[in-house]
């Protein structure tokens, strides 16, 4: 586990119930899959958590670089709760089965299906939708790419595709054929804009386009 | 989703505590068991969230010896060069889940216990979809992408990426639960479930599977997958193999086909075949007859005994480095 999601995880903890989180301080590597860290982890902090829902609990979490707070049952998902509760409707509800990608957002910087994803389980981490990534008037090299290439025809899969396509970009600023469709392997296009997807990413080896 | 509660466990101890109550699910990168939930395939009352718990996430080599935590994700095991350099058919297998989404959200662990794609048992008549009178609705239905190796009535499939892998390698599956740690090949993860209600893999009640271990040392492993689309889908067929022997003859040959049956498959025929063999076009064509012997494909799935004779020669054809 990176620092990061250690991190993540500690603040997420306690994000939940207000920090139970001393048994994260013991070593990770070392024990791995001996029993080591769980067994001294058992032993500082023996008592089980409490279980929360199914009514609403209160959480935060950061979207778009705000901080929100709401109160969620545990069954909604990370996109129901940013559609419906927080009003930020770029993620777009589409199979809801983790199978087209139209929800897609990052988190901690991630590419993940928001559907398939519980909001409380998104606690204490890092939201980015494709309204995060810029705005009509200051859009992002992204977005004006898409708009450049035509990228999209009825516009349900673009928010999904163009933050996947910023994230393949943050990892392969110039990407080979072949981490193109690894890359944007996990978003559909009924209309068949493929074209001009590719014509966006494929601009980005001339530097035209970041994902940052 | 109906309702229900969640627990954030802080050890492994406790997870396996929360575990062992009736209605709670382990809940890993969510991608399978929140699609299951929303279809009310599966219910359960309170999810047994895994992503905080220390201990479950991470990667070690030590020596040949490959440790990988089960909550690791799948891009976290693609993105270890040291895990891949070690392993490089392992990139095949995870390349194999192919949405990136998929790979940053799901784990190791969540990969070899994903439940069945079956498309009757996703409409909810359960694993062994058996009608009111007994008959079964996968034989008598649509069954392109069910058993080529049905056992009884269990006629889905074993939809894990990493588990022929894993099993051609003979890996440990470890395993905590209320009485302790066990340690099991993975294929002992696995059984044909026959009799309603019964499940799929062999965990009791509140017990917890933690990681996973390989000797990625000594051996030559390949995975080869047949694929109808390259992108979001399943393969159709898998072979995994791993060979040792040193010098041109393969002393001993693990072949194990995905997708074939309900259980990850091992070919034991086609293995002895190779056993004390030179690989050759010859060889190699035998071994892959032996895979699918005894195949009893049903009436819309003759297909695959073919597509599981391909996958066997080029997986051996990759481990060997050869064009077969």
């Amino acid at each position: 586990m990176t620092d990061d999601a250690k991190r993540s995880g500690l603040s997420r903890r306690s994000f939940l119930r207000g920090g139970a989180a001393g048994a994260l301080s013991g070593g990770l590597a070392a024990g791995l899959l001996t029993g080591e860290a769980a067994g001294a982890a058992a032993a500082t902090d023996a008592e089980a958590p409490d279980t929360v829902g199914p009514g609403p609990v209160e959480i935060e979490l950061e979207v778009n670089g705000a901080t929100r707070r709401l109160a969620v049952e545990p069954r909604v998902t990370l996109l129901d709760g940013l559609r419906d509760r927080l009003d930020v409707t770029g993620p777009k509800r589409v199979c809801d089965r983790g199978t087209c990608g139209a929800c897609t957002v990052l988190e901690d910087g991630r590419p993940i299906y928001a559907c398939s994803r519980l909001m409380i389980e998104s606690a204490g981490r890092s939201i980015t939708t494709v309204e995060g990534l810029g705005s009509p008037d200051a859009m992002h090299d992204v977005q004006q790419a898409f708009v450049e290439n035509d990228a999209q025809q009825c516009g349900y899969c673009t928010p999904g595709f163009v933050v996947a396509t910023a994230a393949l970009l943050a990892r392969h600023p110039a990407p080979s054929e072949q981490e193109i469709e690894a890359g944007l392997g996990g978003n559909l296009c009924r209309c068949g804009t493929y074209k001009g997807i590719r014509a966006v990413v494929e601009g980005a080896g001339g530097g035209g386009v970041s994902g940052g | 989703m109906r309702p229900f509660g969640y627990a954030a466990p802080a050890t492994v101890d406790q997870a396996v505590g929360l575990l062992e109550a009736e209605g709670s699910e382990a809940l890993a990168g969510g991608t399978d068991l929140l699609s299951l939930l929303k279809d009310d395939v599966e219910r359960v009352d309170r999810l047994v969230a895994l992503r905080g718990v220390p201990g479950l996430s991470g990667i070690e080599l030590d020596g040949g010896m490959l440790r990988v935590g089960a909550m690791t994700t799948l891009q976290e095991l693609r993105d270890d060069d040291g895990a891949i350099a070690a392993l490089p058919a392992l990139a095949v297998a995870i390349d194999g889940v192919a949405s990136p989404q998929l790979r940053a959200m799901g784990t190791v662990g969540g990969d070899l216990l994903q439940r069945p794609r079956c498309w009757y048992y996703r409409r909810g008549f359960g694993l062994l979809a058996l009608a009111a009178d007994g008959r079964s609705m996968v034989a008598d239905g649509d069954n392109r992408y069910h058993a080529i190796f049905p056992e009884g009535e269990a006629r889905f499939v074993n939809p894990s990426s990493l588990a022929p892998l894993l099993v051609a390698l003979g890996a440990e599956a470890v395993v905590h639960g209320p009485a302790g740690e066990r340690r099991l090949p993975v294929e002992a993860l696995y059984r044909a479930p026959q009799a309603a209600g019964e499940r799929e893999n062999t965990l009791a009640p509140g017990e917890l599977l933690v990681g996973v271990e390989a000797n990625v040392e000594g051996s030559r492993s390949a995975v080869y997958e047949v694929r109808q689309r390259r992108a979001l889908d399943w393969p159709l067929m898998a072979a995994a193999v791993s060979l040792t022997g040193s010098g041109p003859r393969t002393e001993r040959a693990r072949i194990v086909l995905g997708h074939a049956a309900p259980v990850p498959h091992v070919a034991t025929a086609a293995a002895d075949v190779l056993s004390g063999q030179e690989l050759t076009p010859e060889t190699v064509a035998a071994a892959a007859n032996a895979a699918v012997e005894g195949a009893r494909p049903m009436s819309g799935n003759r297909y695959k005994v073919q597509l599981a004779r391909t996958a066997v020669r080029r997986a051996l054809g990759r481990a060997a480095g050869m064009e077969i």
